[in-house]
Protein backbone atom coordinates (compact mmCIF):
# COMPACT_ATOMS: atom_id res chain seq x y z
CA UNK A 1 0.00 0.00 0.00
CA UNK A 2 1.69 3.60 -0.68
CA UNK A 3 2.01 5.32 2.07
CA UNK A 4 0.78 9.18 2.83
CA UNK A 5 4.10 11.99 2.96
CA UNK A 6 3.69 14.66 4.56
CA UNK A 7 3.07 16.33 1.13
CA UNK A 8 0.10 14.22 1.30
CA UNK A 9 1.47 12.78 -2.00
CA UNK A 10 1.74 9.03 -2.79
CA UNK A 11 5.14 7.56 -1.51
CA UNK A 12 6.44 5.98 -4.79
CA UNK A 13 8.88 2.94 -5.12
CA UNK A 14 11.08 3.01 -8.28
CA UNK A 15 13.03 0.13 -9.25
CA UNK A 16 16.69 0.84 -10.23
CA UNK A 17 18.04 -1.95 -11.82
CA UNK A 18 19.58 -4.70 -11.69
CA UNK A 19 19.83 -3.54 -15.26
CA UNK A 20 20.97 -0.07 -15.57
CA UNK A 21 23.81 1.60 -16.56
CA UNK A 22 24.74 3.60 -13.66
CA UNK A 23 24.52 0.80 -11.52
CA UNK A 24 27.90 -0.51 -12.57
CA UNK A 25 26.55 -4.31 -12.33
CA UNK A 26 23.39 -6.08 -11.33
CA UNK A 27 22.65 -4.31 -8.26
CA UNK A 28 19.19 -3.46 -7.84
CA UNK A 29 18.18 -0.14 -5.76
CA UNK A 30 14.37 0.16 -4.66
CA UNK A 31 14.15 3.78 -4.63
CA UNK A 32 11.56 5.55 -1.72
CA UNK A 33 10.47 8.25 -3.60
CA UNK A 34 8.64 11.70 -3.01
CA UNK A 35 8.53 13.26 -6.00
CA UNK A 36 12.60 13.85 -6.94
CA UNK A 37 13.33 13.30 -3.61
CA UNK A 38 14.64 9.89 -2.22
CA UNK A 39 13.12 9.29 1.43
CA UNK A 40 14.77 6.04 1.50
CA UNK A 41 16.94 3.61 -0.36
CA UNK A 42 17.17 -0.53 -0.14
CA UNK A 43 19.55 -2.60 -2.18
CA UNK A 44 18.93 -5.50 -3.31
CA UNK A 45 22.17 -7.94 -3.64
CA UNK A 46 23.13 -11.50 -4.88
CA UNK A 47 22.77 -11.58 -8.23
CA UNK A 48 25.95 -12.40 -8.43
CA UNK A 49 26.83 -15.07 -5.65
CA UNK A 50 28.48 -17.59 -6.53
CA UNK A 51 29.76 -19.21 -2.88
CA UNK A 52 33.49 -17.91 -3.33
CA UNK A 53 33.35 -19.22 0.08
CA UNK A 54 32.18 -22.31 -0.42
CA UNK A 55 34.48 -23.14 -3.07
CA UNK A 56 37.32 -22.65 -0.91
CA UNK A 57 35.95 -24.92 1.75
CA UNK A 58 36.19 -27.52 -1.48
CA UNK A 59 39.62 -26.74 -3.50
CA UNK A 60 43.00 -26.82 -2.14
CA UNK A 61 44.69 -23.28 -0.74
CA UNK A 62 46.54 -22.99 -4.68
CA UNK A 63 43.73 -24.34 -6.34
CA UNK A 64 41.68 -21.35 -4.63
CA UNK A 65 43.52 -18.20 -5.51
CA UNK A 66 42.63 -18.05 -9.02
CA UNK A 67 39.24 -17.72 -7.93
CA UNK A 68 39.48 -15.04 -5.54
CA UNK A 69 40.51 -12.56 -8.85
CA UNK A 70 37.10 -13.21 -9.88
CA UNK A 71 35.86 -11.10 -7.02
CA UNK A 72 36.93 -7.93 -7.75
CA UNK A 73 37.98 -8.37 -11.29
CA UNK A 74 39.41 -4.70 -11.98
CA UNK A 75 41.35 -5.12 -9.30
CA UNK A 76 42.55 -8.68 -9.27
CA UNK A 77 45.81 -8.52 -8.32
CA UNK A 78 44.77 -6.84 -4.97
CA UNK A 79 42.42 -10.20 -4.30
CA UNK A 80 45.66 -12.22 -5.33
CA UNK A 81 47.77 -10.66 -2.84
CA UNK A 82 45.47 -10.55 0.15
CA UNK A 83 44.87 -14.31 -0.23
CA UNK A 84 48.70 -14.90 -0.35
CA UNK A 85 49.74 -12.74 2.36
CA UNK A 86 46.74 -14.52 4.44
CA UNK A 87 48.14 -18.04 3.32
CA UNK A 88 51.68 -16.81 4.02
CA UNK A 89 50.59 -16.08 7.37
CA UNK A 90 48.88 -19.40 8.08
CA UNK A 91 52.17 -21.24 7.03
CA UNK A 92 54.42 -18.15 8.99
CA UNK A 93 56.57 -17.29 5.54
CA UNK A 94 57.49 -14.50 4.06
CA UNK A 95 57.63 -14.50 0.32
CA UNK A 96 60.75 -13.41 -1.15
CA UNK A 97 62.18 -10.20 -1.32
CA UNK A 98 61.98 -9.80 -4.96
CA UNK A 99 58.74 -11.37 -5.21
CA UNK A 100 57.47 -8.88 -2.48
CA UNK A 101 58.66 -5.82 -4.05
CA UNK A 102 57.23 -7.27 -7.82
CA UNK A 103 54.08 -7.56 -5.48
CA UNK A 104 53.83 -3.69 -4.68
CA UNK A 105 54.63 -2.42 -7.97
CA UNK A 106 51.70 -4.96 -9.64
CA UNK A 107 49.61 -4.08 -6.80
CA UNK A 108 49.90 -0.25 -7.27
CA UNK A 109 49.29 -0.42 -11.17
CA UNK A 110 46.35 -2.61 -10.71
CA UNK A 111 45.25 0.28 -7.88
CA UNK A 112 46.11 3.06 -10.57
CA UNK A 113 43.65 0.84 -13.25
CA UNK A 114 41.10 0.39 -10.24
CA UNK A 115 40.85 3.92 -10.06
CA UNK A 116 40.96 4.63 -13.69
CA UNK A 117 38.10 2.45 -14.52
CA UNK A 118 36.41 4.12 -11.86
CA UNK A 119 37.29 7.55 -12.45
CA UNK A 120 36.23 7.07 -16.62
CA UNK A 121 32.62 5.37 -15.64
CA UNK A 122 31.77 7.70 -12.92
CA UNK A 123 32.05 10.67 -14.98
CA UNK A 124 30.49 8.94 -17.69
CA UNK A 125 27.30 8.58 -14.96
CA UNK A 126 27.68 12.16 -14.31
CA UNK A 127 27.11 13.05 -17.95
CA UNK A 128 30.72 14.02 -18.86
CA UNK A 129 31.38 11.62 -22.19
CA UNK A 130 35.09 12.12 -22.65
CA UNK A 131 36.94 11.22 -19.99
CA UNK A 132 36.19 7.23 -20.16
CA UNK A 133 38.02 7.56 -23.58
CA UNK A 134 41.34 8.88 -22.15
CA UNK A 135 41.35 6.63 -18.69
CA UNK A 136 40.86 3.55 -20.79
CA UNK A 137 43.48 4.36 -22.80
CA UNK A 138 45.80 4.64 -19.89
CA UNK A 139 44.43 1.54 -18.08
CA UNK A 140 45.26 -0.35 -21.36
CA UNK A 141 48.93 0.79 -20.87
CA UNK A 142 48.66 -1.41 -17.66
CA UNK A 143 46.86 -4.49 -18.72
CA UNK A 144 49.11 -4.63 -21.46
CA UNK A 145 52.06 -4.73 -18.85
CA UNK A 146 49.63 -7.65 -17.08
CA UNK A 147 49.40 -9.29 -20.10
CA UNK A 148 52.66 -9.38 -20.74
CA UNK A 149 53.75 -10.30 -17.76
CA UNK A 150 51.63 -13.04 -17.05
CA UNK A 151 49.54 -13.52 -20.43
CA UNK A 152 45.75 -12.26 -18.46
CA UNK A 153 44.58 -9.33 -18.62
CA UNK A 154 41.96 -8.95 -15.68
CA UNK A 155 42.19 -12.26 -13.69
CA UNK A 156 45.41 -12.15 -13.30
CA UNK A 157 46.49 -14.75 -10.43
CA UNK A 158 49.87 -13.39 -11.07
CA UNK A 159 51.00 -14.49 -7.46
CA UNK A 160 51.40 -17.29 -5.74
CA UNK A 161 52.08 -18.56 -2.39
CA UNK A 162 55.11 -17.59 -1.40
CA UNK A 163 56.23 -15.76 -4.61
CA UNK A 164 54.97 -14.95 -7.56
CA UNK A 165 53.88 -16.87 -10.54
CA UNK A 166 56.58 -15.96 -13.31
CA UNK A 167 59.97 -14.47 -13.17
CA UNK A 168 59.42 -11.03 -14.71
CA UNK A 169 59.81 -10.83 -18.57
CA UNK A 170 63.05 -8.90 -19.68
CA UNK A 171 62.03 -5.26 -20.13
CA UNK A 172 59.12 -4.82 -17.26
CA UNK A 173 61.08 -2.44 -15.72
CA UNK A 174 61.43 0.00 -18.85
CA UNK A 175 57.70 -0.82 -19.51
CA UNK A 176 56.95 0.35 -15.84
CA UNK A 177 59.30 3.45 -16.05
CA UNK A 178 57.80 3.99 -19.46
CA UNK A 179 53.81 4.28 -17.78
CA UNK A 180 55.51 5.96 -14.62
CA UNK A 181 56.41 8.87 -16.95
CA UNK A 182 53.63 9.17 -19.30
CA UNK A 183 51.07 8.96 -16.37
CA UNK A 184 51.74 11.85 -14.08
CA UNK A 185 50.82 14.67 -16.98
CA UNK A 186 47.93 12.26 -18.01
CA UNK A 187 46.51 12.44 -14.74
CA UNK A 188 46.84 16.44 -14.89
CA UNK A 189 44.65 15.83 -18.09
CA UNK A 190 42.12 14.42 -16.06
CA UNK A 191 41.92 16.80 -14.27
CA UNK A 192 41.82 19.97 -16.45
CA UNK A 193 38.93 18.33 -17.85
CA UNK A 194 37.39 17.97 -14.50
CA UNK A 195 38.24 19.40 -11.08
CA UNK A 196 37.41 23.22 -12.13
CA UNK A 197 34.55 22.12 -14.42
CA UNK A 198 31.23 23.94 -13.52
CA UNK A 199 29.07 21.04 -14.01
CA UNK A 200 31.18 18.42 -12.36
CA UNK A 201 32.18 20.27 -9.39
CA UNK A 202 28.37 21.29 -8.87
CA UNK A 203 27.49 18.02 -9.40
CA UNK A 204 29.43 16.73 -6.62
CA UNK A 205 29.75 19.08 -4.12
CA UNK A 206 27.47 18.64 -1.01
CA UNK A 207 26.27 14.98 -2.44
CA UNK A 208 26.35 12.00 -0.61
CA UNK A 209 28.52 13.69 2.15
CA UNK A 210 29.16 10.88 4.98
CA UNK A 211 31.41 12.03 7.84
CA UNK A 212 34.04 10.23 10.15
CA UNK A 213 31.55 9.01 12.44
CA UNK A 214 29.15 7.82 10.25
CA UNK A 215 32.13 5.56 8.44
CA UNK A 216 33.08 4.52 10.98
CA UNK A 217 29.80 3.43 11.99
CA UNK A 218 29.28 1.89 8.72
CA UNK A 219 32.91 0.37 8.66
CA UNK A 220 33.28 2.26 5.56
CA UNK A 221 37.06 2.14 4.48
CA UNK A 222 39.61 3.32 1.74
CA UNK A 223 38.91 6.45 -0.19
CA UNK A 224 35.83 7.06 1.19
CA UNK A 225 36.90 7.04 4.92
CA UNK A 226 40.02 8.96 3.57
CA UNK A 227 37.26 11.84 2.18
CA UNK A 228 35.99 12.76 5.06
CA UNK A 229 39.40 13.50 7.19
CA UNK A 230 40.56 10.08 9.00
CA UNK A 231 44.24 9.72 7.68
CA UNK A 232 43.89 6.18 7.54
CA UNK A 233 45.36 3.41 4.98
CA UNK A 234 46.53 -0.28 6.03
CA UNK A 235 49.25 0.06 3.88
CA UNK A 236 50.63 2.67 6.58
CA UNK A 237 48.98 1.89 9.75
CA UNK A 238 49.70 -2.08 9.22
CA UNK A 239 52.14 -2.54 6.49
CA UNK A 240 52.44 -5.70 4.39
CA UNK A 241 54.53 -6.87 1.40
CA UNK A 242 57.13 -3.95 2.33
CA UNK A 243 55.20 -0.97 2.03
CA UNK A 244 57.12 0.31 5.16
CA UNK A 245 60.02 0.77 2.83
CA UNK A 246 58.35 3.38 0.82
CA UNK A 247 57.83 7.13 1.31
CA UNK A 248 54.35 7.99 0.13
CA UNK A 249 51.31 10.08 1.67
CA UNK A 250 47.89 9.36 2.62
CA UNK A 251 45.72 12.01 0.86
CA UNK A 252 42.91 13.12 2.77
CA UNK A 253 40.30 15.70 2.86
CA UNK A 254 37.80 16.97 4.96
CA UNK A 255 34.26 16.70 3.97
CA UNK A 256 33.78 13.61 2.82
CA UNK A 257 31.37 14.39 0.11
CA UNK A 258 31.31 13.17 -3.47
CA UNK A 259 34.28 15.59 -5.23
CA UNK A 260 36.01 15.00 -1.80
CA UNK A 261 36.49 11.49 -2.75
CA UNK A 262 37.44 12.42 -6.51
CA UNK A 263 40.02 14.18 -4.64
CA UNK A 264 41.09 11.77 -3.13
CA UNK A 265 40.97 9.09 -5.43
CA UNK A 266 42.72 11.33 -8.27
CA UNK A 267 45.67 11.92 -5.49
CA UNK A 268 46.01 8.31 -4.88
CA UNK A 269 46.77 7.89 -8.24
CA UNK A 270 50.03 10.03 -8.23
CA UNK A 271 51.29 8.84 -4.72
CA UNK A 272 50.42 5.08 -6.59
CA UNK A 273 52.83 6.28 -9.43
CA UNK A 274 55.12 7.36 -6.25
CA UNK A 275 55.25 4.17 -4.90
CA UNK A 276 56.22 2.39 -8.44
CA UNK A 277 58.88 4.53 -9.12
CA UNK A 278 60.64 3.84 -5.60
CA UNK A 279 59.72 0.27 -5.98
CA UNK A 280 60.91 -0.28 -9.72
CA UNK A 281 64.37 1.67 -9.10
CA UNK A 282 65.03 -1.19 -7.07
CA UNK A 283 63.82 -4.80 -7.48
CA UNK A 284 66.27 -7.36 -5.49
CA UNK A 285 67.44 -10.71 -7.59
CA UNK A 286 67.42 -13.53 -6.43
CA UNK A 287 64.36 -16.66 -6.12
CA UNK A 288 61.07 -15.12 -7.00
CA UNK A 289 59.21 -18.02 -4.61
CA UNK A 290 60.14 -18.23 -0.99
CA UNK A 291 60.60 -22.11 0.72
CA UNK A 292 57.16 -22.90 0.90
CA UNK A 293 55.92 -26.96 0.64
CA UNK A 294 54.52 -28.14 -2.68
CA UNK A 295 51.82 -29.76 -0.85
CA UNK A 296 50.57 -26.64 1.18
CA UNK A 297 49.42 -28.11 4.73
CA UNK A 298 49.38 -25.12 7.32
CA UNK A 299 48.87 -25.88 11.15
CA UNK A 300 45.98 -26.02 12.37
CA UNK A 301 44.89 -22.12 13.43
CA UNK A 302 42.84 -18.86 11.95
CA UNK A 303 44.18 -15.64 10.68
CA UNK A 304 42.87 -12.59 9.85
CA UNK A 305 45.04 -10.58 7.38
CA UNK A 306 43.97 -7.54 5.06
CA UNK A 307 45.46 -5.34 2.68
CA UNK A 308 44.43 -2.21 1.66
CA UNK A 309 42.75 -2.53 -2.32
CA UNK A 310 41.94 -0.16 -4.01
CA UNK A 311 38.39 0.03 -2.75
CA UNK A 312 39.00 0.06 1.16
CA UNK A 313 39.71 -2.79 3.78
CA UNK A 314 39.89 -6.35 2.23
CA UNK A 315 40.13 -8.78 4.22
CA UNK A 316 40.75 -12.82 4.75
CA UNK A 317 40.08 -14.90 7.47
CA UNK A 318 40.98 -18.43 7.38
CA UNK A 319 40.57 -21.53 9.53
CA UNK A 320 42.89 -24.58 8.68
CA UNK A 321 41.79 -27.96 9.80
CA UNK A 322 45.93 -28.61 9.31
CA UNK A 323 44.74 -30.03 6.22
CA UNK A 324 44.93 -29.85 2.40
CA UNK A 325 41.89 -27.44 1.59
CA UNK A 326 41.26 -24.60 4.31
CA UNK A 327 38.05 -25.59 6.83
CA UNK A 328 36.61 -21.84 6.46
CA UNK A 329 37.48 -19.21 4.10
CA UNK A 330 36.11 -15.73 4.70
CA UNK A 331 36.48 -12.18 2.88
CA UNK A 332 35.60 -9.42 3.33
CA UNK A 333 35.01 -7.64 1.04
CA UNK A 334 35.37 -3.78 1.08
CA UNK A 335 32.24 -2.66 -1.61
CA UNK A 336 29.86 -4.81 0.39
CA UNK A 337 30.46 -2.92 3.23
CA UNK A 338 30.63 0.60 1.89
CA UNK A 339 27.80 -0.17 -0.37
CA UNK A 340 25.44 -0.49 3.13
CA UNK A 341 26.35 3.65 3.57
CA UNK A 342 24.37 3.75 0.26
CA UNK A 343 20.94 4.46 2.41
CA UNK A 344 22.65 6.92 4.73
CA UNK A 345 24.08 9.09 1.91
CA UNK A 346 21.05 8.76 -0.19
CA UNK A 347 18.11 9.54 1.99
CA UNK A 348 17.35 13.15 1.18
CA UNK A 349 19.70 13.41 -2.38
CA UNK A 350 17.84 13.36 -5.46
CA UNK A 351 17.41 10.50 -7.83
CA UNK A 352 20.24 11.96 -10.23
CA UNK A 353 22.68 12.29 -6.84
CA UNK A 354 21.71 8.35 -6.32
CA UNK A 355 23.71 8.08 -9.77
CA UNK A 356 26.51 9.87 -8.63
CA UNK A 357 26.57 8.14 -5.26
CA UNK A 358 26.72 4.49 -6.71
CA UNK A 359 29.52 5.74 -8.33
CA UNK A 360 31.60 7.28 -5.71
CA UNK A 361 31.20 4.54 -3.66
CA UNK A 362 33.26 2.27 -5.98
CA UNK A 363 31.44 -0.78 -6.01
CA UNK A 364 32.07 -3.98 -8.30
CA UNK A 365 29.38 -5.95 -8.35
CA UNK A 366 31.63 -9.30 -8.48
CA UNK A 367 32.91 -8.16 -4.72
CA UNK A 368 29.67 -7.17 -3.17
CA UNK A 369 27.42 -11.03 -3.98
CA UNK A 370 31.43 -13.14 -4.36
CA UNK B 1 40.55 -25.81 19.38
CA UNK B 2 41.46 -28.20 21.63
CA UNK B 3 37.98 -29.42 21.40
CA UNK B 4 37.08 -29.65 17.80
CA UNK B 5 36.32 -33.06 16.23
CA UNK B 6 38.04 -32.55 13.26
CA UNK B 7 39.14 -35.78 10.94
CA UNK B 8 42.80 -35.80 11.46
CA UNK B 9 44.91 -34.83 8.16
CA UNK B 10 44.97 -38.04 6.44
CA UNK B 11 49.25 -38.94 6.79
CA UNK B 12 51.25 -38.53 3.07
CA UNK B 13 49.88 -41.50 1.00
CA UNK B 14 53.95 -42.57 -0.51
CA UNK B 15 56.29 -40.94 2.21
CA UNK B 16 58.40 -43.30 2.77
CA UNK B 17 62.06 -42.55 3.55
CA UNK B 18 61.26 -39.39 5.51
CA UNK B 19 58.67 -39.20 8.09
CA UNK B 20 57.39 -35.33 8.35
CA UNK B 21 56.64 -34.22 11.70
CA UNK B 22 53.07 -34.33 12.20
CA UNK B 23 51.71 -30.90 12.84
CA UNK B 24 49.54 -30.26 15.57
CA UNK B 25 46.12 -30.80 15.93
CA UNK B 26 45.25 -27.78 17.99
CA UNK B 27 45.91 -24.29 17.49
CA UNK B 28 49.32 -23.62 19.23
CA UNK B 29 48.30 -20.36 21.04
CA UNK B 30 49.64 -18.55 23.48
CA UNK B 31 48.31 -16.40 26.32
CA UNK B 32 47.37 -13.05 25.44
CA UNK B 33 48.18 -10.52 28.16
CA UNK B 34 48.24 -6.94 28.47
CA UNK B 35 46.32 -3.74 29.81
CA UNK B 36 43.68 -4.44 27.81
CA UNK B 37 42.96 -7.88 28.85
CA UNK B 38 43.13 -7.39 32.50
CA UNK B 39 41.04 -4.39 32.05
CA UNK B 40 38.55 -6.75 30.05
CA UNK B 41 38.59 -9.34 32.91
CA UNK B 42 38.38 -6.97 35.71
CA UNK B 43 35.31 -5.98 34.11
CA UNK B 44 33.58 -9.24 32.57
CA UNK B 45 35.68 -11.24 35.14
CA UNK B 46 34.05 -15.19 33.97
CA UNK B 47 32.09 -14.36 30.74
CA UNK B 48 35.81 -13.91 29.74
CA UNK B 49 36.91 -17.83 28.58
CA UNK B 50 40.13 -16.82 27.66
CA UNK B 51 42.96 -14.32 25.86
CA UNK B 52 44.86 -15.50 23.68
CA UNK B 53 47.64 -15.01 20.78
CA UNK B 54 48.13 -16.45 17.83
CA UNK B 55 51.00 -16.11 15.20
CA UNK B 56 50.67 -12.55 16.77
CA UNK B 57 47.25 -11.78 16.30
CA UNK B 58 45.37 -11.58 19.88
CA UNK B 59 41.87 -12.96 19.92
CA UNK B 60 39.76 -13.44 23.34
CA UNK B 61 36.69 -15.97 23.74
CA UNK B 62 33.63 -15.13 25.46
CA UNK B 63 30.68 -16.48 26.80
CA UNK B 64 28.15 -15.51 24.20
CA UNK B 65 25.61 -13.51 26.26
CA UNK B 66 28.91 -11.40 27.38
CA UNK B 67 30.16 -10.71 23.61
CA UNK B 68 27.59 -7.79 22.84
CA UNK B 69 28.62 -5.92 26.70
CA UNK B 70 32.37 -6.39 25.50
CA UNK B 71 31.57 -5.03 22.26
CA UNK B 72 29.97 -1.81 23.86
CA UNK B 73 32.80 -1.89 26.71
CA UNK B 74 35.29 -1.99 23.97
CA UNK B 75 33.65 0.67 21.46
CA UNK B 76 33.23 3.17 24.47
CA UNK B 77 36.18 2.27 27.11
CA UNK B 78 38.63 1.08 24.72
CA UNK B 79 38.42 2.79 21.66
CA UNK B 80 37.88 -0.40 19.26
CA UNK B 81 35.58 1.90 17.06
CA UNK B 82 35.34 0.28 14.03
CA UNK B 83 33.66 -3.27 13.79
CA UNK B 84 35.67 -4.70 10.67
CA UNK B 85 34.02 -7.78 9.96
CA UNK B 86 31.08 -9.95 11.65
CA UNK B 87 31.71 -13.73 10.68
CA UNK B 88 31.34 -17.25 11.76
CA UNK B 89 32.70 -21.02 11.23
CA UNK B 90 30.79 -24.19 11.28
CA UNK B 91 31.96 -27.61 13.56
CA UNK B 92 28.94 -30.07 13.41
CA UNK B 93 30.53 -32.42 15.77
CA UNK B 94 31.03 -29.87 17.94
CA UNK B 95 28.47 -29.28 20.88
CA UNK B 96 28.47 -25.40 20.65
CA UNK B 97 28.55 -25.85 17.00
CA UNK B 98 29.13 -22.26 15.66
CA UNK B 99 32.35 -20.30 16.45
CA UNK B 100 30.82 -16.33 16.26
CA UNK B 101 33.91 -14.06 15.55
CA UNK B 102 33.96 -10.25 15.23
CA UNK B 103 36.71 -8.39 14.43
CA UNK B 104 37.29 -5.36 15.77
CA UNK B 105 39.92 -2.54 15.11
CA UNK B 106 40.75 0.87 16.98
CA UNK B 107 42.28 3.70 15.35
CA UNK B 108 43.84 5.31 18.08
CA UNK B 109 45.41 2.09 18.93
CA UNK B 110 46.01 0.53 15.71
CA UNK B 111 45.51 -2.84 17.27
CA UNK B 112 42.90 -5.26 15.76
CA UNK B 113 41.81 -8.34 18.11
CA UNK B 114 39.05 -10.52 17.49
CA UNK B 115 36.23 -11.36 20.15
CA UNK B 116 35.23 -14.87 19.45
CA UNK B 117 32.64 -16.94 21.31
CA UNK B 118 31.09 -20.73 20.52
CA UNK B 119 27.19 -20.87 20.11
CA UNK B 120 25.05 -23.71 20.11
CA UNK B 121 22.64 -24.88 16.73
CA UNK B 122 19.46 -22.73 17.10
CA UNK B 123 20.85 -20.35 20.04
CA UNK B 124 20.15 -16.54 18.64
CA UNK B 125 23.08 -14.43 19.58
CA UNK B 126 22.11 -10.57 20.37
CA UNK B 127 22.69 -8.07 17.29
CA UNK B 128 25.10 -6.14 17.54
CA UNK B 129 23.62 -3.67 15.35
CA UNK B 130 22.68 -1.87 18.82
CA UNK B 131 26.61 -0.87 18.78
CA UNK B 132 28.03 -0.65 15.31
CA UNK B 133 25.59 -0.11 12.35
CA UNK B 134 27.91 -1.71 9.79
CA UNK B 135 26.75 -5.13 11.46
CA UNK B 136 23.41 -5.04 10.09
CA UNK B 137 24.54 -6.30 6.27
CA UNK B 138 27.36 -8.55 8.02
CA UNK B 139 24.93 -10.31 10.64
CA UNK B 140 22.58 -10.65 7.51
CA UNK B 141 24.74 -12.33 5.73
CA UNK B 142 25.66 -15.06 9.01
CA UNK B 143 21.95 -15.43 8.76
CA UNK B 144 21.97 -15.89 5.14
CA UNK B 145 25.20 -18.68 4.84
CA UNK B 146 24.93 -20.38 8.39
CA UNK B 147 21.29 -19.77 9.50
CA UNK B 148 22.18 -17.95 12.74
CA UNK B 149 19.61 -15.80 13.85
CA UNK B 150 20.38 -12.62 15.31
CA UNK B 151 18.15 -11.72 17.73
CA UNK B 152 16.65 -7.59 17.62
CA UNK B 153 18.05 -7.23 14.73
CA UNK B 154 16.40 -4.66 12.11
CA UNK B 155 15.96 -6.71 9.19
CA UNK B 156 16.66 -10.37 9.45
CA UNK B 157 16.68 -12.03 5.85
CA UNK B 158 18.55 -13.28 3.74
CA UNK B 159 20.91 -10.97 1.44
CA UNK B 160 23.00 -12.78 -1.03
CA UNK B 161 20.42 -15.90 -1.70
CA UNK B 162 16.98 -15.51 -2.68
CA UNK B 163 14.15 -15.21 0.22
CA UNK B 164 13.03 -18.99 -1.14
CA UNK B 165 16.13 -20.86 -0.72
CA UNK B 166 16.37 -23.77 1.29
CA UNK B 167 19.17 -24.77 4.04
CA UNK B 168 22.21 -22.60 5.01
CA UNK B 169 25.17 -23.07 2.16
CA UNK B 170 28.28 -22.45 4.64
CA UNK B 171 27.11 -24.98 6.96
CA UNK B 172 29.70 -28.10 6.43
CA UNK B 173 26.27 -30.72 6.20
CA UNK B 174 25.32 -28.36 2.84
CA UNK B 175 27.42 -30.47 0.10
CA UNK B 176 28.72 -29.01 -2.95
CA UNK B 177 26.29 -30.06 -5.42
CA UNK B 178 23.20 -30.83 -3.73
CA UNK B 179 21.37 -27.28 -5.08
CA UNK B 180 22.27 -28.48 -8.41
CA UNK B 181 21.12 -32.58 -8.07
CA UNK B 182 17.51 -31.57 -6.28
CA UNK B 183 16.90 -28.34 -9.12
CA UNK B 184 17.84 -31.39 -11.63
CA UNK B 185 15.80 -34.00 -9.90
CA UNK B 186 12.47 -31.38 -9.67
CA UNK B 187 13.01 -29.73 -13.17
CA UNK B 188 14.02 -32.01 -15.20
CA UNK B 189 12.92 -35.51 -13.48
CA UNK B 190 16.19 -37.12 -13.94
CA UNK B 191 18.95 -38.19 -11.45
CA UNK B 192 22.22 -35.49 -12.02
CA UNK B 193 25.31 -36.57 -13.67
CA UNK B 194 27.65 -34.36 -11.70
Amino acid sequence: MPEATFLDATELVLNMGPQHPSTHGVLRVILKLDGEKVNGTECVIGYLHRGVEKIGENRTYQMFAPYVDRMDYVAAVSNGLGYCLAVEKLLNVEAAPRAQVTRVILTELNRIASHLLWLGTHALDIGALTPVFYTFREREEILNIFEKYCGARLTTHSFRIGGLQYELYDGFEDDVKAFCKAALPKMDEYEELLTANRIWVSRLTGVGVLNAEDCKAYGVTGPMLRAAGVKWDIRKALPYSGYEKYDFEIPTRQDGDTFDRYIVRMQEMRQSVRIIRQAVEDIPSGPIMAKVPKVIKPPVGEVYVSIEAPKGELGYFIVSDGSTQPYRVRVRPPSFVNLQALDRMAKGALIADVVAIIGTIDIVLGEVDR
Amino acid sequence: MADEQKPQPKPPAAAAGHAAPKPPAVMATTPWESDLTSQLKEHFGEQILECLSYLGQEFLIAKPEAVIPILDYLKLDADFDYLVDVTAADYPNRPERFDLIYVLYSFSRNQRIRVKTRIPDGFKPQTAVTVHATANWLEREVFDMFGIEFAGHPDMKRILLPEDWQGYPLRKDYGIIQQDERWVKENLGIDSAQ
